[in-house]
Parts: C-alpha cells; structure tokens; sequence
C-alpha cells in the first residue's frame, strides 16, 4: 500500500497530497457526483457526457441491480421491482408518506421505517439509496483514478433526525466515508457565494424532486452563516408531477389505472410539466394498457391553477423563516433558485412577488448542489489551501426535546441552534424509592408528543433509592455538526449513566447494517478480512499521518519524555500496520490516539490563545 | 495554562466583562475562533482530535449565543459576580411593575380577541420601546453603578417582558395562518 510509506518522524511526511474526495446530491429524482479537480468544481459525468443519474433502483430476479437511466426504463413494466424517489421513504414509515396509496409498490410496515417488497427480498429505502451511492463512487473512483479519502453528501436542510441517520448509514453501506452531511441549501449558497464574492444576507430557495427547503444565510468575511431554515420534507416537484396526473385521470374519465398505467401517465404529466417551462401548452397522450388512450392538452395557465396550493405551501414557511431571522423581505439581498422544480414560470413568480425582487438564476439549479458539496468535501478532506479560508456554520431545521407528564413536550434544543449545540436538563424522580427512569427523545414544533417524531426511547436504570425529589437526573442532547444527536442520561449523585446514539427506535441498529454489509461484501465476493484490514491501515495511516504533521508544527509544547512516549507510539503503530492482524493495528492506532490526546488539547489551548491575542488583550484586565 | 478558557465566555471572546459590549467585536472574535476549532477543520483527522474540536466549537456557540442576547448576556454576567438573578424562584416584583403587566395583557387579550393584528403589532413596536428604555437601565446598574441586586431585579422585569413579547408574536402569528 502507497498509502503505508511514511517518512521517518522530522522528514517531510507529504503533507499537501491531494486526497480524492467528492460531493453527492443523493437527490429525489436525480443524484450527481462532483469534485474539485485544478481547484474548480466539476461534475463527473458519464461516458455519454451526462451529469445525472435518475435515482431509480431496479431489482432484477437473477440478483443484478440495475441503477439510473437503464432501470428507469422498466418503470412501467416492472413497477414494484423499479424503486423511484426512494428518497421519499428514508426514515419514513407507511402513515408518514403522501400519495402511498396510489404508488405500485409491495410495502412492508416496519418499526419505524418502512420496507419494500421486491423480487430480490424485503429492502430497505437505506439498502436501495445505497445502491444509488454505490454507482456515483464507483464513477467518481473510475474518474478519479483512486480511492476515496471521502465524500460530503448532501441532505435537505428540512430533513430531521431519522432522514439524516438513514442517509449516513446508506453511505455506510455503500461504503462511503461520509466527511459531512451538508444542507442542501447551504451547498448551494457555497458554489454560489464563493463564485461571486457576495457579501450580504441571501436567501436559497430550493425546491427538489420530493423536498423543499428555505435558508437564510449571512455571507461575511467567507464566513456563511445560517441564521434561519424552514421547509417541507414532503413537497417538490413530484407532487406537481401527480396533481397534473390526477387532473389527466379526472380529465379522459380512467377508472383506477392499473399501477403500470400509473406509472406511463405519471411520466407523460412529468414530459408535459416540463414542456410548459419554456412552451404555452403541452400535450399529454398515452396509450393504456385495456387499449384506451388518453389525449389532453394542458395550458400554462392551467397547470398554473391546479398547483397553485402547492406553491403556496412554499410561501408559509418563507413567512416563518424570515421572522426566526429576524428579517424583512426588503433586507434579502438575493435569492439563489435551486432544484429542478424552481424552473416552472409560476414558481418564480411567487418568489420574486414575496421578495420583491428578481430572483438569481445563473446557476444550473440542478447541479449547483453537488458543486458546493465537492468544494466543501475537497477542504474536509484535508485539501484546504491558503485561499479557502472560508467556513460554514449551520444549524439545526426542527427543535428537539423530552416527553413530560400529560404528553407535553419539553423542548431541549431550540431550532435554529447553530451547531455543534449541547444542552442539558435536569430531571428527578416523582415516587419514593423510584430506580428508573423512562425518556423518550421527540423532534418537532408542536406542543404534543404524538404531533412530533419519535426518535427514540430510552431508560436509565439503577438510580439509587431516594426520596421522590430527590435524585437530580442531568439529560444532555449533543447534536454533532452533521446534525445527527445523541443523548445520554446521568444520575448525579450516584454517577449511574445511560446513553443512546438516537438510533434503534426507526432505522436501522448496528447489527442490521453489518449484516447487510456483509451480504454485500459476500455477493461481491471480497475477502471480508481483506477489508476489515485495509480499513485499520487506512485509519492508522491517517492516524500517523496527522501526528507527525501536528509533532513538526507544535513539537516544542512537548517534555522530551512526552516526544519519546509519542515517537514510540507511532513506531508501534507503524510496525503493526506493515502487518496483517487488522486486531493489532485497532490496537496500536487506538494507543497512539491515546498518547496524543493531551498534546492535541495543548495545541488546541494555543491555537485559541493565539485568536485571543489578535483581539485587545489589554481591555481583557478588568 | 492559568485561565481555563471554556470558564468565562467574556475571556474566551477578549471582552471586558461588561454589560456593554462591542457587538462587532463579540461578532469578529465568534468567527475566528469557530475559524481554528470548527469540526470542519478536523475532518480528516483522528477521532480524538474530532471530538476535542466538538467540544470546543460546542463551548463557543454556546459563549456566542449568551452573550449576544442582552437579557442572557445580563444573567451570565450577574452569575459571574456571583448574584443569582433568581429567575425561577425570587419572583417578588414591586406591585407597580405588575399592574403595568397587567395592563399589557389585557391590551394583548383584547386585540387577539377581536382579531386585530395592527393592534398587536402596535403593542409589539411599544413593548419593544419599552424593553429598550429598561435595557438603558440595566446597562447602568450592571456597568455604572455596580448596582447587582437592583440589576437582578431589572433582567426579572425582563424577563417577564420577553415573555409577553413572545406572546404577542404568537397571537400575531395565530392570526396570520
């Protein structure tokens, strides 16, 4: 392994290679791939020259799967084994998701999430968007020529807990280092922002495929600012897609079609919605499959008027964000159209009738996305050269809290809350002698339990008998800059301890995703070991790396005794990666990790000392 | 290391510890530190030097976040110079301020009754007013006069103030949808 030739500690250990990483827009109808390749962003295409690929999942009954434009043409002949939008369906369970009734698909209600039932098993909506992933690293390690070092992947900024662990684990799954889920639309004002220089409050609209997002973000000094985001993670083009089809069906007098013809008369209402963009009507002809045909035409103006609620859903939530900013309309100094759907004339009307202002559309709305994601995945990866001295604070879309007595929800953290946030609680006991204690973790806006998501539930057990009252039970929620949480409860008297990574209530537990990688690794019969192996070299390779880097930038905060426990490590570390027990390298790497952990702190106490010191240090005296 | 940083929020963002502060300078600060502890600068880095980040980038939201709102900045400041502004418990206010109160909610009861949204946005542009004159206030006792018991008893005007602003906002936006 290239990767494993480090220098001796002193030597030059490469420290500017360039890491291959890449940004995905793992989108409702489409998904893309984008790096930075000679410091600009580009998307990665295919050998056709096309940036998209249509998220449609096809299972075939001989065990191949097929993704993008081939499995879409199935879609009317094979409808339950060809998944589309499964983007709709993360972190969902059957009650949540609009239109289900009308959809061809085999549905299985599981705990939580839902699953789908195809001719090759029962599937989650996490194994299907991993099979969308896998195509775009496979073209992105193909274009790239390497590995990945990682990839930033894209989420609506609306998405809540569940949708946004769901996705993490898809990547897992695809085995994708995930470097950060970034919002949609902060992505978007990246590519933006850093391709115009704009200083100001903006604003992104983004309406998808399948979700629709609005952020307002403050652009300074490169630093992007989320100040308010709000949404709908149920609303996009999609749903201008089926009224234009329910209006077909009303229209020709069709009986419930059967799910093949659902299928052809959704795509012909997708071709027309999409002609009206730049025609003044659009045709909408199929043939059926009892033989009748359907034969409409569409104005503008009438599809215009059957999606007029849909458009004013989209206005609501600019209400609201404005005002959790703090905002006029008349403060917006531009607004950043994104997603496909935001190309319709009507749409554009609305927003630059709120904004009072011609709203920017100078970007490919479709790709924007992905490009910001690449610029962003390229610094992550450790690629960050002297000009990119930008940084992005993002917050989180939808309170999160505790369910009290009565069904009333407690919130913890407020939205809007810039991340990383923790905060924490405390609880007590009601009844004499009480020894657990049951929490159940909720996110959402309403007031009542059973009106936001469940997250999870959890107990904490074996609190010393006391009076009621008397235990103070402290409940602290870390949300991590990807906006995914995780709480943990404490007794603080006794130190008893409880702790959840908000997980097990609806996705998937750590047990699933093994096995699920482990058939995968299985069908594409790879040694299991093989890669267990290349993972912990990987990771000690990283591990050393940085070391090295941080002992030649700070080596003089260190005794001599701390450099040689250190020096010794890393030879540990090094000596067992040249090996094969992947044990021993987890090992080693982990000890080396544990040797540097009071230097790492060191050089973060200098690092902010030294921000201290460009300020007033002398007005700091009071 | 003598100071411990994540202690005193005005020490980590190079402020005097004041009521009043420079808002740019707290903005200026906010930026360069969340610019050198940020996760996004430890992406690619071990998992320990991820974890320190996010405990630190967690520690500056946090300073940022009570020292820009007046009314937090206030109740940090108070506890500092060890006066517990007493916000769940100490609720005795003088009777005048609380017929004042009164006065105010019936004014806002009223208007949310018969639906009158200039009417609460009227209240709203005067209980704003208000708040700003109580704020001088403050601003006197914490920085000018050393005044910490009177100052505790001005962020529990406050406080009840910013509720009741919070009300208004909420029947407004009742009445909208």
């Amino acid at each position: 392994m290239a990767l494993l030739q480090i220098a001796e500690p002193g030597l030059s250990t490469e420290p500017h290679k360039h890491r291959l990483a890449v940004g995905i827009d793992l989108g409702t109808t489409n998904s893309l791939v984008a790096t930075v390749r000679n410091g600009i962003a580009v998307c990665l295409v295919d050998e056709d020259g096309r940036a998209m690929v249509p998220s449609i999942v096809r299972y075939h009954a001989d065990g191949k799967v097929e993704v993008g434009r081939s499995a879409g043409v199935a879609h009317a002949t094979d409808p339950k084994n060809t998944i589309i939008s499964v983007k709709r369906f993360m972190g969902r369970g059957v009650k949540d998701v609009a239109y289900i009734e009308s959809m061809p698909y085999d549905f299985v209600d599981a705990d939580g999430m839902l699953r789908l039932r195809t001719v090759q098993g029962v599937k989650s909506p996490v194994e299907v968007s991993a099979e969308i992933l896998k195509v775009l690293a496979a073209r992105a390690q193909a274009s790239l020529g390497g590995e990945l070092t990682g990839a930033v992947i894209t989420v609506p900024a609306y998405f809540d807990d569940a949708q946004r662990q769901a996705t993490k684990d898809a990547a897992k799954l695809a085995g994708i280092n995930v470097l950060r889920l970034l919002n949609e639309p902060t992505a978007a004002a990246v590519a933006y922002g850093l391709d115009n220089a704009a200083e100001g409050v903006y604003a992104v609209y983004d309406l998808g495929g399948g979700t629709f997002d609005l952020s307002i973000l403050k652009l300074s000094r490169g630093i992007f600012e989320v100040l308010a985001t709000n949404g709908d993670a149920a609303l996009g083009g999609d749903d201008f897609d089926h009224r234009l089809f329910c209006w077909a069906l009303d229209q020709s007098e069709i009986d419930p079609p059967s799910s093949e013809d659902a299928r052809r008369l959704l795509l012909k209402a997708r071709e027309a919605k999409e002609l009206l963009t730049a025609c003044e009507e659009a045709p909408i002809k199929a043939t059926l499959g009892s033989g009748e045909k359907v034969d409409l035409v569409v104005t503008r103006d009438q599809f215009a008027d059957m999606t007029k609620h849909l458009v004013q859903k989209t206005v609501a939530p600019m209400r609201k964000v404005l005002r959790d900013a703090g905002l006029a309309p008349e403060d917006i100094k531009g607004v950043v159209m994104v997603g496909g759907a935001t190309r319709m004339p009507h749409i554009q009307r609305a927003v630059a009738e709120f904004f009072g202002q011609e709203p920017l559309t100078n970007l490919d709305p479709d790709k924007v996305v992905a490009l910001g994601a690449a610029i962003q995945a390229n610094v992550l990866a450790g690629n960050r050269k002297d000009e990119d001295d930008w940084l992005l604070l993002d917050v989180i879309p939808l309170s999160l809290g505790l369910e009290m007595m009565g069904g009333l929800t407690e919130k913890v953290v407020p939205r809007n809350s810039t991340l990383p946030i923790a905060r924490a609680q405390e609880f007590t006991t009601y009844k004499d002698g009480q020894t657990a204690m049951a929490f159940h973790v909720v996110q959402g806006e309403r007031e009542l339990v059973a009106d936001c998501r469940s997250l999870a539930r959890f107990e904490l057990r074996g609190i010393p008998p006391m009076a009621a009252g008397a235990a103070r039970i402290r409940v602290t929620f870390q949300v991590d800059a990807d906006g995914l949480l995780s709480v943990s409860a404490r007794e603080m008297s006794s130190g008893v301890e409880a702790s959840v990574l908000v997980k097990p209530s609806y996705g998937l537990t750590d047990d699933e995703i093994a096995g699920m990688l482990r058939d995968g690794v299985e069908r594409a019969s790879e040694d299991i070991d093989a890669r267990a192996l290349r993972e912990q070299q990987v990771e000690a390779d990283r591990v050393i790396e940085a070391t090295l880097v941080a002992l030649e930038q700070d080596g003089e905060l260190l005794s001599d005794e701390e450099r040689a426990a250190i020096d010794a490590a890393v030879a540990a570390t090094r000596e067992t990666a040249a090996g094969h027990d992947p044990r021993a390298i987890k090992r080693s790497t982990e000890a080396l990790s544990r040797a540097t952990n009071e230097f790492a702190a060191r050089r973060m106490d200098k690092s902010i000392r030294s921000a201290l010191a460009g300020h007033k240090v002398d007005e700091i005296q009071v | 290391m003598s100071i411990d940083l994540q202690q005193d929020f005005f020490r980590l963002f190079g402020l005097p510890r004041r009521f009043r502060i420079d808002e740019a300078a707290l903005e200026l600060a906010y930026h360069d530190l969340q610019g050198r502890v940020h996760p996004d600068r430890f992406a690619h880095l071990p998992d320990s030097d991820k974890r320190l980040s996010m405990q630190w980038a967690t520690q500056v939201n946090e300073g940022f976040r009570t020292l820009r709102k007046p009314l937090s900045r206030a109740t940090y400041l108070l506890e500092l110079m060890g006066v517990d502004a007493g916000l769940h418990t100490n609720t005795a206010m003088s009777p005048t301020f609380l017929m004042e109160q009164m006065e105010w909610r019936e004014a806002v009861e009223e208007a949310r009754a018969a639906g009158e949204a200039d009417e609460l946005a009227q209240l709203h542009t005067r209980l704003r007013q208000h708040s700003r004159e109580v704020f001088d206030d403050l601003a006197r006792q914490c920085d000018d006069e050393q005044d910490y018991a009177g100052a505790a008893e001005t962020v529990r005007r406050l406080m009840f103030m910013e509720k009741l602003q919070h009300e208004i906002d909420d029947a407004l936006e009742a009445l909208e949808s």
